[in-house]
């Protein structure tokens, strides 16, 4: 950051532009960085002979055109929101989990044995219980990822990307196991779940109740980083751990704490997996939203406020995947390739903050 | 569209609002086709897999090409709320009333989430999963008996075989893939009843380091010819040439991976399947919620034969289709044990291809190595 004066010093009639600016700096920078990439991808899709300007047309049209784009999109935002939570509470305090994944399946299996057993109780025990087993096991997964690195100091990416392989064989192992329906013949899956035990949809839309649960979660995230004293000294360690440890704070604590609760999140969009859309746990939970929610979590700087509109803007991209591939007979991998250039074009801005004068309060002006 | 999107759509008017006019004017969307029907083919892997996508998409070519129709498809289509989300952007916005979600996971909850909303719209599930008093009227479900083209196979296997050790990589223990490692191994004994054939899982419909390891663990062990039932056979059929050992193909034809070492391979005939039930739809007909066939019905097709295919086998390969051609070929005949020695069929007690016995398979038959769980 500049080393300017601090803005309460300054004289309270200089309310120009400049003094507002710095504000806006962490609002421009990744939008045009967003634009940026948009721009590359520009390039890219000119080089392959195809009109940028039909792409875009059609993405906006699938993914925010109409009523049902909209809902096509936000169908899709419930997981994003959770998984990117996974991956952004850790990082606040330096941390990068990209073994959200591993939570998710976990927790969407834990859902559906929970949900198993409590065959035939009211939908409100067992709805409640299904999403504690959820978070439950998705919390000591990721929280045992942290609690490895504090303990022994493993490096908590590679340890959870390689728990998110072992969750994945357990899920494998357990489904087609113990715990398989006899009846599930072809698709080995636990038994269906009760209809009492389905999370539906929200009234007069096609979007189950998992995006208004992801919305909670982010604002609860957001309220735990910026406005209360743990968040405070989360923030402390991930800048700087010793001078957090020198003042001393519980900093093994904070870290078991913060990497549970994102781990808790993504058990959390397992259970909705199961319990809005599959109705039971079988291989289909493996479907990278894991992966997805770190990309969410990078573009958003690891701001859980912001993970909602990057969140829905990825989803818009999603949903327009089947129309690119159907009208401009693209590959599908089109849109990951944007997604990719526009995640390397918001890393790569990031190195752009203090650089512009126009952000940096007026120092020299000062008397 | 439903009537429930136009209360959805006064719901999200401001949000879909925002810059619509902008950008409407200049794109190159919603002018409909002229056609009398729209069908939707989805993919959950790459259509050109060499494997099970690729025949359903070979079905799609085929459909293309008739008059009238329009084919939209996508593919690497997850078993998420995207199959779900897929479906309805290619009614919505193509106008599809003929629907072919092609993997077997899109079934349930996928289609009978979806069906019931779009009463007008069919939908066609590969996978035998369709039944008349839980499922709904609109959709429906088709399979072929592929087992007696992998029993071919293993015709052609057992002439091809000189250490009388076959091989078989396999995605996962469940009846349709079990029916073709026991058919493989039935097959092969018919020629020779010394024959065994060793069977690896790799636990994924589509994981190409497993199965390249598994192909090569069989190599390792004297299997000297090689099939496979994954997603796509690529890599197993080219592993498996590379290490000299001859292959039978999957789901389609595979002998351009691997031209002199690819004896057959059974294949889909997707093509002639969903070429008939276009017809059906376009000449105003209903197509029948549950269909099933085999060899003799055009479901199942076989690769041609192979250079590396001797004369005898070319004979004992020809006869063997020919009675199946007949309908009713009995693959299962007893006495039979499994390979643990209990007894799937006393003498006298035989399974023809289409018996639904066969359908909850759940051993492996004598002569076959491996286990299911």
């Amino acid at each position: 950051m500049s080393t300017g004066t601090p803005t309460e010093l300054r004289a309270p009639e200089r309310r120009g532009i400049a003094d507002i600016a710095p504000r806006l700096e962490p609002l421009i920078i990744p939008i045009g960085a967003l634009l940026g990439g948009l721009l590359a991808f520009s390039v890219f899709l000119v080089l392959l002979g195809k009109s940028p300007v039909d792409f875009f047309g059609l993405v906006y049209k699938a993914g925010f055109g109409t009523a049902f784009s909209w809902q096509n999109t936000l169908s899709r935002v419930a997981p994003l929101l959770l998984t990117a939570l996974c991956v952004a509470l850790p990082a606040r305090l330096g941390l990068v989990v990209i073994g959200g994944e591993g939570a998710v399946v976990l927790g969407g299996l834990a859902a559906a044995v929970v949900g198993t057993a409590l065959s035939g109780a009211p939908t409100a025990i067992g709805i409640p219980l299904m999403m504690l087993a959820a978070m439950l096991i998705g919390g000591v997964w990721i929280g045992a990822v942290g609690a490895l690195r504090i303990r022994r100091g493993v490096n908590e990416t590679i340890s959870s990307l390689l728990m998110a392989y072992i969750a994945i064989a357990l899920l494998n192992h357990l489904v087609e196991g113990p715990f398989r329906d006899p009846a599930s013949l072809n698709k080995p899956s636990t038994a269906p779940l009760d209809p009492a035990l389905r999370v539906g949809e929200l009234p007069g839309m096609d979007v189950h109740w998992g995006f208004v649960a992801g919305i909670i979660a982010c604002i609860v995230a957001w309220v735990l980083i910026e406005r209360t004293t743990w968040g405070f000294a989360a923030r402390i360690a991930g800048g700087n751990i010793r001078a957090a440890q020198v003042q001393g704070l519980p900093v093994g604590r904070l870290i078991v704490c913060f990497t549970a609760a994102g781990g808790a999140c993504a058990g959390l969009a397992g259970f909705f997996e199961v319990s809005a859309i599959h109705g039971s746990a079988n291989g289909s939970l493996v479907s990278g939203y894991g992966y997805t929610g770190i990309l969410i979590a990078f573009l958003a700087r690891h701001n859980p406020l912001a993970i909602i509109p990057v969140a829905i803007l990825l989803s818009g991209f999603e949903a327009s995947s089947g129309l690119i591939q159907r009208r401009m007979d693209l590959p599908d991998a089109t849109i990951l390739v944007l997604e990719g250039i526009v995640f390397v074009a918001i890393l790569v801005s990031e190195t752009l903050y203090g650089r512009f004068r126009i952000f940096t309060p007026r120092a020299e002006e000062q008397p | 569209m439903n009537r429930r999107t136009i209360s959805r759509r006064s719901l999200l008017k401001a949000g879909a609002a925002t810059g619509a006019l902008a950008v409407a004017g200049a794109l190159p969307f919603g002018a409909a086709h002229a056609a009398d029907l729209t069908v939707g083919f989805i993919y959950v892997g790459p259509k050109d897999d060499f494997g099970y996508n690729q025949a359903h998409a070979e079905g799609a070519a085929a459909v293309k090409k008739m008059a009238g129709v329009t084919v939209v498809e996508e593919e690497n289509v997850p078993e998420t709320v995207s199959v779900q989300k897929s479906m309805e952007s290619m009614i919505n916005f193509d106008g599809a009333s003929l629907m072919f979600p092609t993997s077997f996971g899109y079934f349930d909850p996928h289609i009978l989430a979806v069906a019931p909303k779009h009463p007008d719209v069919r939908f066609q599930h590969a996978g035998g999963l369709w039944s008349a008093d839980k499922h709904p009227k609109n959709a429906g479900s088709y399979f072929g008996y592929i087992g007696l083209g992998q029993y071919l196979n293993g015709i052609t296997a057992g002439h091809a075989t000189k250490s009388k050790k076959i091989g078989f990589v396999a995605a996962k223990p469940i009846p349709q893939v079990l029916m073709n490692i026991n058919a493989f191994l039935l097959g092969a004994r018919a020629v020779d009843p010394t024959i065994t054939c060793q069977v690896i899982f790799t636990g994924e419909w589509s994981l190409a380091v497993k199965e390249a390891e598994a192909t090569n663990a069989l190599a390792d062990q004297g299997c000297d010819v090689i099939t496979c039932h994954v997603d796509g056979p690529k890599v197993v059929v080219e592993t498996a040439a590379g290490r000299g050992a001859f292959v039978c193909g999957y789901h389609a034809d595979q002998s351009p991976l691997a031209p002199e070492k690819y004896l057959t391979g059974a294949e889909w005939n997707w093509a002639n399947v969903y070429t008939g039930m276009v017809e059906t739809m376009m000449g105003g007909g209903t197509i029948d919620n549950f269909v099933r066939g085999g060899l003799s019905d055009g479901f199942v097709k076989m690769s041609p034969l192979g250079p590396a295919v001797s004369d005898t086998a070319r004979n004992q390969f020809e006869a063997a289709k020919a009675e199946i051609m007949k309908g009713g070929f009995l693959i299962i005949k007893g006495p039979i044990n499994d390979n643990k020695g209990n007894v799937i069929a006393p003498a006298g007690k035989s399974f023809a291809e289409d018996d639904i016995a066969l359908e909850s398979m759940d051993y492996l038959v004598e002569g076959v190595i491996g286990s299911t769980s």
